[in-house]
């Protein structure tokens, strides 16, 4: 990492181009830690590879029917996901500033209402899935067949139930854009005995398990075909209280 | 009960639904294994727009919510104790907090399937429901009720609707206008008003046929007409509210209707309490106190 506070509010105030080494210094504005570490993000960098090199989807076109649809499931700590959507110009960097206050857009957990870019509102967790599921069945009912559904969830969120019957379902009819990225940072307190991974595959879905911080693994994992299944890519990264 | 076959609201539920279907490629179809005989044609002609997620009502929920994120317009259906109760979070976060619209349409609501017992029966819907802002209650009275409301309901841009069916029924339709009250019965200036709530007029008029009393009707009773049952007071505001699922359920909306006014509010409906007792609907409506013998004991008591 060379980059620091300074600059990235450098970046913002020149108009330049705001990259991933930017990203610390972004959460610092809001954790209000100049020394704070990726690290402490399971999800910065499966959300930077996701919206630098994946996702169709830019301000430009944060309503356009054609757009990709990410929808943050994991709700908790969106420190990582504000800083992406700042970096990409989704709002301003300095908005950061303002995380938790009253009046700002950015709550601790998301609102779609209030945060330019953010598909829906998360928080409770096992809610992303589900509205992902109907998200692509409205897409492909009105024969938008070329937008990507994707949604992150954390391995301690797919605890909840409501995740099982999207899995499920979403497996037996074949939703092909439907994408999910389970960031797996060994936080279910019971874990998952055979990995993440095999409850999708289970269900049909075509899936990959890389190294979450690599972003060459996870973009190949990203871009990899799945004809006929939807996709999950498991991001296991260092456990979160190790 | 009639004695010819005529459309039950279910029945005609699926009519009106599967017309809707045909003619706007908004409206979407959302079930949970419940109702699915009578799609099984609109299925097949709108398969991406007629979906059976399987025994999974917090899905039916969420994917109701995703389909609305789209832009389209879902109906969602089940009985009401796997529509509402059980994923009731998914209906105040999927829906409501998303700033999406739905139509949710319930069965079995109170005490059609009392053979089924407790696991079946959710008298506290329309409560739940108004814990959250946006919601509008559709209750009719009738199957031709049912089809004018549940058009509106689609028809009502991206807002919250549920629309309750029942198997319980008046004989006769009413000209109901969705969100008011209708006159049915004049009393004097010196009467008391009842208002009842969708399958309860029948027993009500019948209750009150010899009694001095206005009787209102609601086939929706959220948002509450305050001015029409304002506009329906004698001189007395004195009101008895019957209604087809958790007694008291508007009595907080008639109180903050009459707020300016001296009044008194009964409430009746079903009782709180669980019964547990099977047998048949004219057996629980009895044991409630909704039946006409029932309503009629406690209502002149009360407005005398």
């Amino acid at each position: 990492m060379t980059s620091d506070t300074t600059e990235a509010r450098g970046a913002t105030r020149t108009g330049g181009r705001v990259g991933y080494g930017d990203l610390p210094g972004l959460i610092a504005l809001m954790a209000g830690d100049e020394k704070h570490s990726p690290a402490a993000h399971s999800t910065l960098d499966a959300l930077w590879v996701l919206y630098d090199r994946v996702l169709d989807v830019g301000p430009g076109t944060a309503d356009a029917p054609e757009r990709d649809r990410f929808l943050l499931s994991k709700g908790h700590g969106p420190m990582a996901y504000y800083a992406v959507l700042a970096a990409k110009g989704f709002f301003p960097v300095e908005l950061l500033r303002s995380f938790g206050a009253y009046d700002s857009p950015l709550g601790h957990h998301p609102d779609r209402l209030l945060v330019p870019g953010a598909e829906i509102g998360s928080g409770s967790l096992g809610h992303g899935l589900p509205l992902a599921v109907g998200t692509t069945l409205g897409l492909r009912a009105q024969g938008l067949d070329g937008p990507a559904v994707w949604v992150l969830v954390g391995d301690a969120e797919f605890d909840e139930g409501s995740n099982h019957e999207a899995v499920a379902f979403a497996g037996a009819v074949g939703l092909e854009r439907l994408h999910t990225v389970v960031i797996d940072n060994s936080s279910a307190t019971h874990g998952w005995r055979g990995g993440i991974a095999a409850r999708f595959a289970a269900e049909g879905w075509s899936t990959a398990t890389v190294d979450g911080r690599d972003h060459e693994q996870l973009y190949r994992a990203f871009t990899a075909p799945h004809p006929g299944r939807p996709h999950a890519v498991v991001a296991r990264t260092e456990p979160k209280y190790g | 009960m009639q004695s010819t076959h005529e459309a039950t609201m279910r029945e005609q539920f699926g009519a009106t639904v599967t017309e809707l279907l045909e003619r706007d490629p908004r409206t979407a179809l959302v079930l949970a294994d419940i109702g699915t005989a009578q799609f099984a044609g609109a299925a097949r002609a709108h398969p991406d727009r007629v979906v059976n997620v399987g025994i999974r009502e917090q899905l039916l929920i969420g994917a109701a919510g995703g389909l609305a994120l789209t832009g389209l317009r879902p109906i969602a259906h089940t009985f009401a104790s796997f529509l509402v109760e059980r994923p009731f979070e998914q209906v105040k976060l999927d829906l409501v907090h998303q700033g999406v619209g739905a139509v949710l349409v319930s069965a079995a609501g109170s005490y059609d399937w009392p053979a089924g017992g407790r696991t079946h029966m959710a008298p506290g819907d329309v409560a739940l429901l108004d814990t959250l802002p946006g919601w509008h209650v559709h209750v009719p009275g009738h199957p031709a009720e049912a089809d004018l409301l549940l058009r509106h309901a689609v028809a009502a841009d991206d807002t919250l609707q549920y629309v309750r069916l029942s198997e319980h029924r008046n004989a006769e339709a009413q000209p109901v206008a969705p969100g008011r009250f209708l006159t049915v019965r004049q009393g004097t200036r010196t009467a008391g008003t009842v208002l009842a709530v969708g399958p309860m007029l029948d027993a009500v008029l019948e209750a009150t046929g010899t009694l001095d009393v206005t009787v209102l009707y609601a086939a929706t009773v959220r948002p509450f007409d305050a001015a029409g049952l304002r506009a329906a007071l004698g001189e007395r505001a004195d009101v008895v509210l019957v209604e087809p699922y958790l007694a008291g359920t508007s009595e907080r909306a008639a109180h903050r209707a009459l707020a300016e006014l001296p009044h008194r509010v009964l409430s009746l409906g079903v009782p709180q309490a669980e019964h547990r007792h099977y047998g048949s609907v004219p057996e629980h409506l009895a044991a409630y106190g909704l039946d006409a013998a029932g309503l009629h004991a406690r209502i002149a008591e009360y407005l005398w």
